[in-house]
């Protein structure tokens, strides 16, 4: 009665397979992705058939959330150093180094001017809290947005305006937006949807 | 914990080098962790799709355009959708009769209803909707090329007996609403339509529709 002897085998598995293909899947995505941005305002924008792919430089991006309130993106920090510059030297305000140096690094702004300051001197935490809070003022009374539009397009004569708005927005908010856009002569702009699935 | 095993046996094939063959396995566990960590790291912080947009030309408002330059449309060719809240779509053909609420027909926008926007506008732009599918086919079974294609739907949308549609929204219509009547110009191959501001009158005349007549002495002044 001889004991069966159980022959100890390596339990260790070849990983470099594994490997190549996490390298692959790791590949695709880093090509195929882009990064989201973060956005103050949940926007659900409406589905469409259009196909066209918007372009990924020179965008000035107008997000309008449900309640009407409006935010901006550029998406080069060059231009948004030159717009705060030139917004701010309309309405007289001058800010400091740090503080554009801030203002840069802003994914998305939409703060009336006069609160530009005390809102660029707070933590980043503090800001992404009261931001959604703000939004540029559209009133034809007080049209920064206006303002705004325009200094972007003095900046950077190649900009597209692209509008992602909720659709749940009322279109008296759009007419506004648009209004101004059309009071500027910028007649062409892209309206952000999403692909419809049917 | 990468490992380097020196194969003993290996040196004796050859009689004269005493050279010992060292065959290199590494652990490449840690590698495919590391791999992981930021497939997840990508596979949550990015998103795949991009975002579609659809392309938007608005008229100029500016009053210094001299008569010529602006185009007149043809009552005939004309066709006024007004959006109003809570979904609601009313069109009228032509030049709007203000005393006549009846004029202003309800429209749907589901396409599987019967009085869909879909079925309207495709009825009125039959023409151009047979001439485009005929080309669709054509291009699918690459008798022309892409160019040529996109050269003659150009063409066929801003034919002459094409309809033009001008898109009126009030206040209370939502943005969806719009996004989906000027998709639903894409789908119909309407070449030409605009949206313009509404006008008291339209919002009488809507006001009519829904009240009934109610209202509709105030738009006949």
């Amino acid at each position: 009665m001889s004991k069966v002897k159980v022959a100890r085998k390596s339990t260790r598995i070849d990983m470099t397979a594994m490997s190549d293909v996490t390298v692959l899947l790791l590949t695709f995505f880093m090509l195929t992705s882009t990064f989201v941005k973060k956005e103050p305002v949940m926007v659900a924008t409406p589905a469409s058939v259009s196909e066209i792919k918007i372009p990924e430089t020179n965008i000035l991006q107008i997000l309008i959330d449900p309640a009407g309130k409006v935010f901006m993106s550029l998406d080069k920090q060059s231009d948004m150093v030159n717009v705060l510059q030139a917004v701010g030297g309309e309405y007289g305000v001058e800010f400091t180094e740090k503080q554009i140096s801030k203002f840069k690094l802003l994914p998305t702004f939409g703060v009336p001017i006069k609160d530009m300051k005390t809102f660029l001197d707070m933590k980043p935490e503090e800001q992404d809290k009261v931001l959604k809070d703000y939004g540029i003022p559209t009133d034809s009374v007080d049209n920064q947005f206006k303002i705004w539009v325009k200094n972007a397009r003095k900046t950077n004569s190649d900009l597209r305006i692209a509008i992602k708005a909720d659709k749940n927005t009322p279109y008296a908010v759009i007419k506004k937006v648009m209004t101004s856009l059309q009071d500027l002569r910028e007649n062409r702009y892209n309206l952000i949807t999403a692909l419809k699935n049917s | 914990m990468a490992e380097i095993q020196s194969n003993e046996g290996g040196g004796k094939k050859k009689g004269g080098s005493k050279q010992k063959k060292i065959s290199v396995h590494v652990d490449f566990t840690p590698m495919v962790d590391m791999n992981m960590l930021l497939i997840t790291f990508f596979m949550l912080c990015t998103s795949l799709n991009k975002p579609q947009t659809m392309e938007l030309s608005m008229p100029s408002n500016d009053k210094n355009i001299t008569k010529d330059q602006q185009s007149e449309v043809k009552a005939s060719k004309a066709l006024t959708i007004l959006l109003d809240k809570n979904n609601k779509v009313y069109y009228f053909a032509g030049q709007p009769d203000y005393k006549n609420y009846n004029s202003l027909k309800e429209l749907s926008y589901d396409a599987k209803s019967q009085n869909s926007i879909r079925s309207l506008l495709v009825m009125r732009n039959q023409d151009a909707v047979s001439k485009i599918q005929l080309l669709k086919q054509q291009k699918l079974e690459l008798k022309i090329s892409q160019d040529t294609f996109t050269a003659q739907v150009a063409r066929i949308k801003n034919g002459k007996n094409t309809p033009v549609v001008i898109i009126k929204a009030t206040d209370a219509a939502t943005y969806e609403n719009v996004i989906d009547v000027l998709d639903e110009m894409q789908i119909c191959n309407i070449g030409k339509y605009v949206i313009d501001n509404i006008t008291k009158d339209d919002k009488l005349l809507i006001e009519g529709k829904q009240t009934n007549g109610a209202s509709t002495q105030g738009a006949a002044k």
